[in-house]
């Protein structure tokens, strides 16, 4: 059995008086793309943010490689938490908007204290997925279209080796072209034995990349296994996810 | 009866209940309970202060906006009658020009202060306030010939206010009446009157809405509601009972100077008051006022029995001395802050309501 | 504003044909507006001159103090209405360090003049950086997020501040006389220009530059930029800003520290009412500024000095609603202030 990377036991959240999510059970094995699907508002975003401590758990535990992370008692604070070695790519992107292309990659680098000090062969292979960061590396990160602000935002989250990577909806509002882009990313990292969490709404997406899958829905994980199963059983699609693979994109 | 008259608002605490009556009954009676000029001094002082810090517990407490320009709306109050009654001559007709034109004033600044609020975020407006209360605390200085600058103005009240006037030869209940009695015992009218309209207004469904936007201003308007309409308002409001407020100060002082309304310290003690009081609940400022006046007037008089008995011993005498009595009210504002922040009214409603629980 | 450190081939193949951010040059022109336009009015070039340098001097004096504000504002959402303590802090330091020191300040010699100044600057600093220490521990820290309670607090804690001052140094106006060498002017033809003014625009561009220079080519300082504009974010890069924070917040206070000796030597007297006295003033420095833009700081500052200076000359009832005046007017052009910072 692969080891795990994220072990949530029965997390709740609270966030001031609304209880979002009810007790989840997830768990992400190393080296693989987990992708965390469900409805509008099932708890997706929040689970996340979760992970990364940016809001407490209230009940339950998460474990990160044996280490826990989250829960009462055992709380990290997220810097604490990101620098066990886990990214996050928000659904916002959190692009800086002010700071130009190269700042943001900077700041992203833990371990560089200027762009001089950037691992070059990495950026190179940044650079060869997302050419366009190339293309406007001296640019304020504010003046670029919304696919280049999310490569770019995944591009921070790789420019340096990271053990678990967080994405939240990456393809949202996208063009095919650049869906394909991060689906390539996505396997390349998956190539260099990187785990990922991946919450996605595109489900053609979801079933290119995802080895294992888990379907929320009102605060609670209803379902979990390997994508390919979930991907031949279409009746069990339109079941959690009220759709079937010929009608979306 | 009783209902109508506090509009449903309740002390909902026999502490509180307690300590409210023996207010009104000290305030209604203050020259015969406590005869003395100094004591009526001090009893004038409070029915103002809570009449000013109410009005400010309905933009602060009830709306949830930070403004420091409060004291500038006080302030063309005292202004108000203090020109009046020297340009035109001591008298009603000079009250009531001195009155109109200051409520009128306040009006329109008041909606131009509100209608700015539009533009720039609730801490920008915090911000600006104190400027513009800066700005026209050095106005008032610098027109001498119309406010008297630095030195102020000192006038005349219509002659049944005033001290020499003394309608019955004999005391009443061992107190002589006189026009400072008798306009002690207007303020008393005036203050009670407007306290009770504010409680009014503040439960009412125009209070309600103020407190909707308090806590949650962005909802407030998603429902429906006209936010910056509402805000408007209440600033306009609580700008017209200062105002009030500052002609009755001017009316009982018959002086009015940059100091006596429009310095910072005035702002602080409001702010302070309305902390430990209780923001919110309208009765906070009663009891708020009643212990800060209090405070302020006797509180110098223990620093110094505290000073000489400490005297000799060099950093302590400094700390206790009587003129660094603002140090420890700072000090009691902060821990209020911390500590107390529903201020002594909701410390003692939670006592109360805990108890029947 | 941005970094143009030299870096590995991306940046020499990134073509020129790509515009860099445009630079709003906008406010500066205003500024440049305010100086020509006051030029004709005021009449004769000499006292332009003189009144353009005072100006400056003043303008700067009360970026350094208005600096370290807009940046605790804009990192973390923290107001301080009381950050008018640690000018007064620094201003009464000095009459103690200057008043200690007062066979160098007698001196004819000009380097034991200015090192007396210096020491008293350094000293300063010091003293207003290790209250900005106890300030955000004590005050700021247990109300973060909640404005409301900072407002007050903030303000209680000054009042607290200043009353501690009376009780050190008495309640009373002390002088601080400038030191032997740097009193009186220049003379440049007709116009006469202080010599303090030069000293006051010459550290104030020297603090300017090592600000920008922190901010714009350090580590420190893109955290510092990244983190007024989305703190979380920067936390989830690994990032403790809560740090930070605490840095930048006893930072700010030692620049209002040293902003409060020159502000006191510009004056030649120090009261304890002094912080109470700036803050309103940079209150509407760093709202025409920008909460949390440095540069809106430094051309807010210069507009307001000037204006204070020119009005202060031409119509001096005006003067003291000159600067409320520009406020409104530049809140009506731009509400968020010249150089509004994005995400907030």
């Amino acid at each position: 059995m692969t080891a795990l990377v994220l072990d949530l036991k029965g997390v709740h959240t609270h966030i001031g008086a609304y209880h979002i999510l009810h007790g989840v059970d997830l768990q992400v094995p190393a080296g693989q793309v987990t992708m965390l699907l469900g409805r509008n508002g099932a708890g997706k975003s929040t689970t996340l943010r979760t992970i990364m401590g940016l809001w407490a758990t209230s009940k339950g535990s998460v474990h990160f490689k044996g280490r826990q992370i989250g829960g009462p008692g055992g709380q990290l604070a997220t810097p604490d938490i990101a620098q066990l070695g886990i990214a996050y790519v928000p659904e916002a992107m959190g692009i800086f908007t002010d700071l130009t292309v190269q700042e943001n990659m900077v700041l992203a680098a833990r371990n560089a204290r200027r762009a001089a000090e950037l691992d070059t062969t990495r950026l190179e292979w940044i650079f060869g997925l997302f050419p366009a960061l190339k293309k406007f590396w001296l640019y304020p990160a504010g003046k670029l279209s919304g696919g280049q602000k999310q490569m770019l935002a995944v591009a921070r989250a790789i420019v340096e080796p990271r053990e678990l990577i967080l994405i939240d909806e990456p393809s949202k509002g996208l063009a095919p072209s650049i869906i394909n882009n991060l689906i390539d990313a996505f396997r390349q990292l998956k190539a260099q034995d990187t785990t990922i969490l991946l919450v996605e709404q595109n489900f053609q997406m979801a079933r290119a990349l995802g080895d294992r899958v888990a379907v929320m829905d009102n605060g609670r994980i209803v379902h979990t296994g390997a994508m390919a199963q979930l991907a031949e059983d279409e009746a069990l699609q339109h079941r959690l996810l009220g759709l079937s693979l010929g009608a979306h994109q | 009866m009783l209902d109508r008259l506090l509009s449903h608002d309740y002390p909902r605490s026999r502490w509180l209940a307690l300590a409210l009556i023996l207010v009104a009954v000290g305030l209604a009676f203050a020259p015969f309970l406590f005869p003395g000029s100094k004591a009526l001094g001090v009893a004038a002082k409070m029915l103002i202060f809570i009449l000013l810090v109410a009005s400010y517990d309905l933009l602060l407490g009830y709306t949830g906006i930070v403004s420091f320009a409060h004291t500038m709306f006080f302030g063309i109050g005292a202004y108000g009658i203090a020109i009046a009654s020297t340009r035109l001559g001591e008298g009603f007709v000079a009250l009531f020009t001195g009155l109109g034109v200051a409520l009128l004033l306040s009006l329109v600044l008041s909606l131009v202060i509100g209608l700015f609020s539009l533009r720039v975020k609730a801490i920008f407006y915090a911000m600006i306030t104190l400027a513009v209360a800066a700005a026209f605390q050095t106005l008032a200085s610098q027109l001498s010939d119309i406010t008297g600058g630095e030195d102020g103005l000192s006038f005349k009240n219509p002659a049944v206010f005033s001290p020499s006037f003394e309608p019955f030869e004999s005391e009443v209940f061992g107190v002589m009446l006189d026009g400072k009695v008798f306009s002690y015992y207007l303020l008393f009218v005036v203050v009670l009157a407007l306290f009770l309209l504010l409680l009014r207004i503040v439960n009412s469904p125009f209070g309600r809405v103020l407190q909707a936007i308090r806590e949650n201003d962005f909802r407030a308007e998603a429902i429906g509601y006209r936010t910056v309409v509402y805000r408007t308002m209440s600033n306009v409001l609580s700008a017209l009972f200062a105002t009030v407020a500052g002609a009755l100060l001017a009316i009982w002082l018959r002086y009015t100077g940059p100091d006596t309304t429009l310095s910072f310290e005035i702002m602080l003690d409001i702010l302070l008051i309305v902390v430990i009081g209780g923001m919110g609940t309208m009765y906070g400022a009663v009891i708020g006022s009643v212990l800060f006046v209090f405070a302020q007037n006797y509180l110098q008089d223990l620093l110094k029995l505290g000073a000489s008995a400490l005297e000799g011993v060099p950093v302590l005498t400094a700390l206790v001395s009587p003129d660094r009595w603002l140090l420890w009210l700072g000090v009691l504002f902060v821990l209020s802050v911390y500590y107390f922040p529903t201020g002594v009214v909701g410390r003692l409603r939670l006592a109360a309501f805990r108890s029947k629980a | 504003m941005s970094a143009t450190t030299t870096t590995t081939a991306p940046a020499a193949t990134a073509p020129a044909a790509i515009p860099k951010a445009e630079f709003d040059w906008k406010p500066i022109a205003l500024l440049g507006a305010v100086l020509l336009a006051a030029w004709p009015l005021v009449g004769s070039s000499s006292t332009w001159v003189t009144l353009s340098v005072a100006g400056l001097a003043m303008g700067l004096i009360i970026f350094i103090i208005a600096s370290g504000l807009t940046l605790v504002f804009g990192l973390m959402d923290v107001l301080n209405f009381g950050h008018g303590v640690f000018i007064a802090l620094g201003a009464f330091v000095a009459t103690s360090v200057m008043g200690g020191m007062a066979d160098w300040t007698a001196s004819e010699s000009l380097w034991r003049n200015l090192a007396a100044v210096f020491a008293a600057m350094l000293v300063a600093m010091a003293a207003a950086g290790a209250l900005g220490l106890a300030f955000e521990r004590v005050i700021v820290r247990p109300v973060y997020g909640l404005h409301l309670k900072q407002i007050l607090i903030t303000m209680g804690g000054m009042i607290v501040g200043e009353e501690l001052i009376k009780v050190i140094w008495g309640p009373q106006q002390i002088a601080l006389p400038l030191p032997t060498t740097l009193r009186g002017s220049f003379v440049i033809g007709d116009a006469s220009i202080e010599k303090y003014r030069v000293l006051a625009v010459a550290i104030g561009l020297v603090v300017f530059a090592l600000l920008l220079y922190a901010l714009n080519r350090t580590k420190v300082g893109l955290l510092i930029r990244a983190g007024v504009q989305d703190r979380e974010m920067v936390e989830s890069l690994g990032y403790r800003i809560r740090r930070l924070f605490v840095g930048v917040f006893v930072a700010g206070s030692a620049l209002a520290g040293l902003g409060g000796v020159m502000w006191g030597l510009y004056q030649q007297s120090v009261v304890p009412q002094i912080g109470a006295q700036v803050n309103v003033l940079i209150f509407i420095v760093i709202i025409i500024g920008g909460l949390g833009s440095t540069f809106g700081c430094f051309v807010g500052a210069l507009l307001v000095g000037l204006m204070a200076n020119y009005t202060g000359y031409l119509a001096p009832k005006v003067a003291l609603f000159s600067n409320i005046g520009l406020m409104v007017a530049i809140l009506l052009w731009r509400p968020q202030g010249l150089y509004p910072v994005t995400n907030r």
